[in-house]
């Protein structure tokens, strides 16, 4: 741990910070990849009380990473903190994010691939298959034994048009234990309160502030596709991007049916660290 | 034998990387060249497109626009003269994702036309 944040500071130290421009997504993915060379650091938190459960806190670290203008990797750290029980760690997850098209269409696809090795997992980043509340109410220390290996893959779709974002997420997941396939979807539309930018720099002027709506949930599985026994969610959704570099997002999300937890409340904070890496890309246009 | 090879593989390479680079002018549609900037020669769009400007292109192109020892200077006759500020947005909307350069369609539209004010204006500094 000592070794992480030391380079973390290092890091740091030897890069500027830039404006991040991120969507406020918490469960979506929009088409737009990683800066080449940009290191992002985020957070991203999620409050709940399943019904007949504790209260919990679902937490993640993400390193996303801009490996090339059509490629983003990025690696999470995952725990989780639930009242009444105990604080754990979960395990951590590993994304791929390939852009197939070198130029922007009307309608953009990302090609996304995960890896994930984790048990307990309350950071809810997906609903999939027949995710619900009851799979919250086990304890850690009951939960904690079942690890889960899964394989992840989405058709991300995005579009901006007139300064809006139009982004839909198609997910199907595979437990490598023999599990069958689980689907899901996810979409979200937000737009910037102010589309030009402003001639002299400020903190808190329209331009910085994004605004939107958010919704996901569960398709069931190989077995059983459909909306029977699935749960969903929906919100809006907000987020600040400060000139300090730092982009703070919060959404207050609702569940549509019994299956859902009753009420969410997202939060997040991400840091943009330019050309980390820089020297070994090329350059040019 | 060895020698011939390695000399059409460096000759190709050569003729590649020339073609590659700008090569992104003759990829713009006729319809976007052709666009003119609503934002054209307004101090305060320049303003606002050099605010632009530092906080998300500046670490490759310089703080200047002078361009850094991996990315391409921005004052350059090919930028300044040749494409036009459609060939610019439509370059930004775009990107050129196989050399490095990313697409900006994530800033509305204004802000792009706004940085590309500030990137012309750069010719008469």
């Amino acid at each position: 741990m000592k070794v992480l944040v030391t380079i973390l500071i290092v890091v740091t130290a030897i890069s500027s910070i830039a404006l991040s421009q991120e969507r406020p997504y918490f469960v979506t993915y929009s088409h737009e990849m990683e800066e080449p060379g940009n290191l992002e650091i985020e957070s991203f938190n999620v409050v709940g009380k399943p019904t007949k459960g504790n209260r919990f806190l679902g937490s993640d670290v993400e390193f996303e990473y801009g490996a090339t203008a059509w490629w983003t990797s990025e690696f999470y750290l995952d725990g989780q903190t639930t009242a009444n029980d105990s604080t754990i760690f979960t395990g951590f997850r590993w994304e791929n994010r390939i852009r197939p098209l070198m130029r922007e269409h009307w309608i953009n696809p990302v090609l996304y691939v995960e890896y994930e090795n984790t048990s307990a997992d309350k950071a809810l980043r997906e609903v999939v298959g027949h995710d619900g509340n009851d799979d919250f109410l086990e304890s850690n220390r009951a939960a904690r034994p079942d690890v889960e290996r899964e394989m992840e893959l989405k058709l991300i779709l995005g579009s901006n048009y007139h300064g809006w974002n139009i982004s839909e997420n198609f997910i199907g997941e595979k437990n490598l234990a023999a599990e069958p396939w689980e689907f899901g979807y996810a979409w979200a539309i937000s737009r910037p309160l102010k589309l030009a930018a402003s001639a002299h720099r400020c903190t808190f002027c329209a331009e910085r502030f994004q605004a939107g709506v958010e919704m996901y949930g569960g398709l069931g599985d190989w077995h059983s596709f459909g909306l029977n026994q699935t749960s969903h969610y929906f919100g809006p959704t907000v987020n600040w991007s400060a000139p300090s570099g730092a982009t703070i997002s919060f959404s207050p999300q609702f569940g549509l049916n019994d299956y859902s937890i009753g009420h969410l409340y997202r939060f997040g904070i991400s840091y943009e660290i330019e050309q980390v890496f820089g020297r070994l890309h090329r350059g040019g246009q | 034998m060895k020698i011939r090879l390695l000399s059409v593989i460096l000759l190709f390479s050569a003729l590649a990387f020339a073609v590659a680079d700008g090569a992104w002018l003759a990829n713009v549609p006729g319809s976007d060249h052709q666009r003119t900037n609503p934002y054209s020669s307004r101090v305060d769009a320049i303003e606002a497109g050099r605010n632009i400007f530092e906080e998300h292109c500046a670490k490759c192109h310089g703080e200047n626009a002078e361009g850094t020892k991996k990315r391409p200077s921005l004052r350059t006759a090919r930028v300044q003269q040749q494409a036009t500020p459609g060939d610019l947005h439509w370059l930004l909307v775009n990107g050129n994702m196989k050399r490095g350069m990313p697409s900006w369609a994530k800033l509305p539209d204004p802000q792009l036309w706004q940085l590309v004010a500030y990137v012309k204006s750069l010719r008469e500094q």
